[in-house]
């Protein structure tokens, strides 16, 4: 049950990349390209994902603890409030590659379906970084001072 | 309204619909960077499989939908350094920051999650500013 859910889903996330143009890195730089030739279409993108996202949150808090996942489990804990500097530092890492090469994890993987090499060579060094960020979260976390 | 602005709706419907299967049928958030990160870093030992069989839909439905959908483009540069130095910024950033589009973005702004919501505005603001650097500053993408 669970495999067949994470299909659907998986298919599901890879057509909507597709569709949208997600897989397309200059439609990622276009809407980053503030200054230049802006492309508003990632915002449709995203506002379209929020909502069907939005309404499976709101169903699971209608019927807190009395709605289970289909395939069995627990829904995940709320969200953590604090904002720490993993947080800030990791995304800013992750802006300024999205930004160079119009690629973030989920696209880079759909993109893999239409070939080409650049995809793979992304990927390639995307799971290198994904390896020695153990390493970067433990600098982090040791910089800041012990209180 | 602009044709890829629709389509961009239609895209981003069927995301949060794959994210929305996936959290009412498994309990999980659908993250990209934590599905692959899970794999690469062994802390997903467990549900491997599903990972796996998660990306495997990923790739095979655009696969799928190439003759009919066509214009299978990812103009992804050739520039071998700008590809080697992104990959390994969105690899580092997206497991040190937890979480990447998919999951700050789509899964953490619907729930109103504070880390997701600051996530995504520090990632929007590194990547605009990025592209006005390099673009238009050095002219190097």
């Amino acid at each position: 049950m669970h495999r067949l859910i994470a299909l659907v889903a998986g298919g599901l996330f890879g057509t909507g990349l597709y569709l949208s143009g997600l897989t397309d890195t200059t439609k990622v730089q276009g809407w980053l390209d503030v200054f230049g030739d802006w492309d508003p279409t990632l915002a449709f993108v995203m506002g379209g994902a929020i909502l069907p996202m939005a309404l499976a949150w709101a169903l699971i808090r209608a019927r807190a603890g009395r709605l289970r996942p289909l395939a069995g489990g627990t829904f995940p804990a709320p969200p953590r409030p604090e904002v720490d500097r993993r947080l800030v530092v990791g995304s800013v890492l992750f802006g300024l590659g999205w930004g160079l090469a119009g690629l973030c994890p989920g696209p880079a993987v759909a993109s893999l379906s239409f070939g080409g090499w650049q995809g793979v060579v992304f990927l390639g060094f995307m799971v290198l970084g994904m390896a020695i960020a153990p390493r970067l979260r433990d600098r982090l976390d040791r910089a800041v001072p012990a209180d | 309204m602009e044709s890829s602005w629709i389509m961009g709706l239609v895209g981003g419907v069927l995301i949060g619909t794959g994210g929305a299967v996936y959290l009412l049928g498994n309990g999980r958030i659908m993250g990209a960077s934590g599905i692959i990160g899970g794999l690469v870093d062994g802390s997903g030992r467990d549900t491997a499989a599903e990972r796996l069989i998660f990306l495997a839909g990923v790739v095979l439905m655009p696969l799928l939908l190439l003759p009919f959908v066509g214009d299978p483009q990812t103009r992804a540069t050739s520039e071998l350094w700008v590809l080697a130095a992104a990959g390994l910024c969105v690899g580092l950033g997206t497991r040190v920051a937890n979480g990447c589009t998919s999951g700050h973005g789509v899964c953490g702004i619907s729930r109103l999650s504070l880390r997701g919501i600051v996530a995504t505005l520090f990632y929007i603001l590194a990547g605009g500013l990025t592209v006005v650097l390099f673009r238009h500053i050095l002219g190097v993408i």
